[in-house]
């Protein structure tokens, strides 16, 4: 019978290949907004998970905010890289360096 | 092992398989398009959790809306594939310890802790659906922050919009501040001097 173990498993693997996968892709920008997209994705597997096995509703609220703030995110998040990519002709993390930081 | 588990396994296996390739996948909008696979399949596991709403919700948002803007981006930007690739193999040890290390971490806490091993899975027999028990928390106890989360999407709309505007293009309109509050009658209205149209008949044949 699968329990709440197995989904909390699934989105603790999910998590670590998204946070490898920032890692992994440090010069692609896009690649590294899909891996923060997945990221999203098993935090709120997380959220439903309790929220489904505790029977307390408020998991699913808050997943619900999380998917419209994660969607205005990723409007913002495009628009910007649309514009960096129009001054520096890269989508190169590294080439981002004008804070000098 | 039931039809529950074996559906359950297969989704997962599909989720991580699909992952795996959305950071490995040369190609971006690959990429992009095993995302819109781990979404589907995710989806389907939130409705074996038993919340129908939201897994409708991703599907729609996530994979109509989200998905769909990234696949803009990917094919409008002109990439160079190789160059973006470069530094792969170089990060990947360090990538690897990282993820081991967060996925060791997370597992001794959800394997290790006997609250949630000892969490009930019966669901009680009640006749309301998801989406019902969502709204009627969702526009009572939480109706301010529903309205909120509505003036970030308007935020959102409005800077994602003025963001990618050029000013310096003739396509787009912008105010002019000072030309509109220096206006006055000559600017607006000119009147204009000419003789009075009259109907020939014998022209037009």
């Amino acid at each position: 019978m699968i329990g709440m173990t197995h989904y909390l498993v699934l989105s603790a693997i999910l998590f670590a290949l998204s946070v490898m996968g920032i890692f992994l892709n440090r010069k692609n920008i896009i690649v590294v907004l899909m891996s923060i997209e997945l990221m999203l994705l098993a935090v709120n597997f997380n959220f439903i998970t309790f929220s489904s096995f505790l029977h307390n509703v408020a998991g699913q609220i808050f997943v619900f905010f999380t998917l419209t703030v994660a969607a205005a995110e990723a409007a913002i998040g495009l628009a910007i890289l649309i514009i960096l990519f129009r001054n520096l002709r890269s989508i190169n993390v590294q080439d981002m360096d004008q804070l000098k930081g | 092992m039931d039809v529950t588990s074996v559906l359950f396994y297969v989704f997962s296996a599909i989720l991580l398989i699909s992952g795996l390739r959305v950071i490995t996948a040369k190609n971006p909008v690959h990429a992009a398009l095993f995302l819109v696979l781990a979404f589907i399949n995710a989806s389907c596991l939130w409705m074996m959790l038993g919340a129908e709403f939201l897994a409708l919700t991703l599907i729609l948002v996530y994979v109509g809306a989200v998905m769909v803007l990234f696949l803009f981006v990917v094919m409008m930007l002109d990439v160079d594939l190789e160059a973006i690739r470069k530094g792969f193999w170089i990060n990947f040890p360090l990538a690897l310890v990282l993820g081991v290390v967060v996925l060791i971490e997370m597992l001794l806490v959800v394997l290790r802790n006997p609250l949630i091993t000892t969490a009930v899975n019966a669901d009680p027999a009640t006749n309301i659906s998801n989406s019902n028990k969502l709204g009627w928390v969702l526009y009572t106890q939480y109706s301010y922050p529903v309205e909120l989360a509505s003036m970030v999407l308007l935020l959102g709309l409005v800077v994602a919009v003025a963001l990618t505007l050029r000013k310096s293009e003739k396509a787009a309109k912008y105010q002019n501040i000072n030309k509109q509050v220096a206006t006055d009658s000559k600017t607006r209205f000119t009147m204009v001097k000419m003789d009075s149209e009259v109907e020939d008949k014998g022209d037009a044949q």
